[in-house]
């Protein structure tokens, strides 16, 4: 396949992170070569991410002004040099609240998405294994909740639990745990009755090692593409949240609430109090959703006739 | 005739544990978990007494599974209780808004598919074209606005700079809502009373948001007719039809489209709890006067039976939608009956 494994030989290959290095990245140009667009996709979902995520780790580089100063310049002044996004109502830097902005949101998304994750896979793992009454009950529960919209349910947790950076986490991380639970409990439904889980079943292996070792390690492929687009679905529940006011305390620099602020001036033509914060919202999610797209593409061959 | 009717039956059946388990989940999110209502209502001062009395009267003080007894005996009655804030019973402000967040949505629908369906077809007809790759652009990109800033973005640049469309309400000050307003449905009160100055006040007022629904969610509508076209295009029957001389056209739009429309439908019934949600979103930013907006309104006041009786209402709605697109599906599609 690739010039670096065959110099270096299979035994090397087998220890060297070096050669694994290489063996990677041959096996990526490879796959550019072969699914063109969608890695493009990919990668641009990469690249998008990867900066919004270095924007939250050194904010300081893209932003001379605290999100929380408010004397950062004259009250709702429009963009100009000195402030590239304009000022808002109460005199603060917009360009300085978008970039710490990023931290809050994408810090929700991303722990929602993991938070249902961890609890939606091994309840469909084991739903989807046993089969029983637990299985019914359980994905009775799910579908009902999958049906209801996400959004008045993450509204009624975040109205009860009140605004906090954990609470609307939990909020919006509730929406999520079905969506895991229907993947992973029908990729386990189909994995089961494979020949190999038989073979395992066959040779005595435990309950817990046919879960752990045969079924999830088959049924992980799948959720890697779903955790992406659903956090993409999460950084706009989050937003949403924040936008109607149900999320985050005062203090915390977020898009969604930044938007809401604004939509008080829009009468009045202010169009950069709206205009950046939502359009961050929607970079973050386009490249999450790119790179679920790309790498859906690209772990499926069979969606490639798409 | 008699095997949809068996399967309406079965249907509706169905229909009782997956309503059961929303409402248990609206209960035990509303009242089991943490956050006391009463005390949140009557600010953190209030004496231990009143607080007593308040939730005595509100059935509070009773053990949890009396109070779950209680609330589904008043539900399996469609009785919603009264106002915790407010002298009135929960039913009235929820009948009041009902109809616009259904005229909002189901306008949102038809133009969502209006914009969604098409465009599918057309990108799966010239697959891997130019034509194929803006399309499912823009679907990709549609899906990933937040409705909230489609929403504010069109009222910028549509209301204020161009000043086409008014950016809230339903009606302006020109026309006076109490003079047609029978099923609060106002488009339909307009056309059937024959006022079409009212009627068209109505539609300017509804442009907007429902270009937001619809824009937003068409993108998964969009993504869906492409897929099932293709796979529609390469089937047998169309190659038949072809081969027959039947006109390109009519091969597409009459007899591949209906077949692509079966999973649609489906969809349909899915994306509507999406679209209920974005409703919610867009009644804030267009201060339409619907259901989302008295949701949010009544959770800031605390008045929870409120908040109970339309998110109820809600899991109703949704309940009967996915009720109502299973029955379309019986009817198209024979194999599905029981």
């Amino acid at each position: 396949m690739d010039k670096a494994q065959r110099d270096i030989g299979p035994e090397a290959a087998r220890f060297s992170p070096a050669a694994g290095l290489a063996k990677l990245l041959g096996r990526f140009s490879a796959a550019a070569r072969r699914y063109r667009i969608e890695w493009w996709i990919l990668v641009a979902g990469i690249l998008v991410i990867g900066f919004i995520a270095f924007m939250t780790v050194f904010p300081g580089i893209f932003t001379g002004y605290s999100p929380l100063d408010q004397n950062a310049g004259p009250q709702l002044a429009k963009p100009s040099a000195g402030h590239v996004m304009g000022i808002d109502n109460l005199g603060r830097d917009i360009g300085a609240r978008v970039v710490y902005g990023a931290r809050t949101i994408l810090g929700v998304a991303m722990a929602a998405a993991l938070l249902s994750a961890l609890i939606g896979i091994p309840l469909g793992l084991i739903s989807g294994f046993a089969g029983n009454w637990l299985d019914k009950v359980l994905s009775l529960v799910m579908d009902s909740v999958y049906s209801f919209p996400g959004l008045i349910l993450a509204i009624a947790f975040a109205a009860m639990l009140g605004p906090g950076v954990i609470n609307i986490t939990l909020a919006v991380s509730v929406v999520y745990i079905p969506t895991y639970f229907r993947l992973v409990r029908g990729q386990t439904l189909s994995i089961k009755e494979e020949l190999y889980v038989e073979a395992a079943r066959a040779i005595g292996a435990r309950r817990s090692v046919i879960l752990a070792k045969y079924i999830f390690p088959n049924v992980i492929a799948t959720v890697v593409v779903v955790f992406s687009l659903n956090i993409a679905d999460a950084i706009m529940t989050e937003a949403a949240l924040s936008y109607i006011g149900l999320g985050l305390p005062a203090g915390i620099p977020d898009w969604g609430m930044d938007l809401s602020m604004g939509k008080k001036f829009l009468p009045s033509g202010v169009w950069w109090m709206i205009t950046y914060p939502g359009m961050m919202i929607m970079m973050l999610a386009l490249g999450f959703t790119m790179l679920g797209e790309g790498l859906s593409e690209i772990l499926n061959p069979r969606l490639q006739e798409y | 005739m008699r095997r949809i009717l068996k399967y309406l039956v079965a249907r509706l059946l169905l229909m009782i544990p997956m309503l059961f388990v929303l409402l248990t989940l609206v209960f035990v999110v509303l009242r089991v978990m943490p956050g006391d209502p009463v005390s949140a209502m009557l600010g953190g001062h209030a004496p231990e007494k009143v607080i007593q009395e308040k939730k005595k009267e509100l059935g509070l003080d009773k053990p949890i599974g009396a109070q779950y007894l209680e609330y589904l005996g008043q539900l399996a009655r469609f009785d919603f209780g009264k106002s915790m804030i407010l002298e009135e019973r929960v039913s009235k402000p929820i009948l009041d808004k009902l109809p616009a967040t259904i005229e909002l949505t189901v306008c949102g629908l038809l133009i969502c598919l209006g914009i969604g369906v098409p465009l599918g077809v057309r990108a799966a007809r010239r697959r891997r074209s130019g034509h194929d790759f803006g399309i499912r652009l823009y679907a990709n990109v549609v899906y990933c606005i937040p409705v909230f800033w489609m929403g504010l973005m069109l009222q910028m640049i549509l209301g204020v700079f161009l000043n086409l469309f008014p950016i809230s309400g339903r009606v302006g000050s020109r026309v006076i809502s109490g003079d047609f307003d029978r099923t609060g449905f106002y488009v339909l009160d307009t056309l059937f009373s024959g006022k079409f100055l009212a009627l068209g006040d109505v539609l300017y007022h509804l442009a907007l948001p429902a270009i937001t629904l619809g824009i937003v969610l068409s993108g998964v509508f969009v993504r869906l007719t492409r897929a099932n076209m293709l796979d529609v295009l390469k089937s047998d029957f169309v190659l038949a039809s072809r081969a027959r001389g039947v006109p390109e056209r009519d091969v597409v739009y009459r007899h591949a489209l209906k077949n692509a429309l079966i999973p649609i439908i489906t969809m349909l019934g899915l994306q509507f709890s999406t679209l209920l949600a974005n409703a919610i979103l867009t009644e804030t930013t267009f201060s339409w006067p619907g259901m989302g907006r008295l949701l949010l309104e009544r959770i800031e006041l605390r008045d929870y039976p409120t908040v109970q009786g339309i998110i109820v209402v809600y899991a109703f709605i949704v309940s009967l939608v996915s009720l109502l697109v299973d029955i379309v599906y019986a009817v198209i599609d024979p194999r599905v009956r029981l």
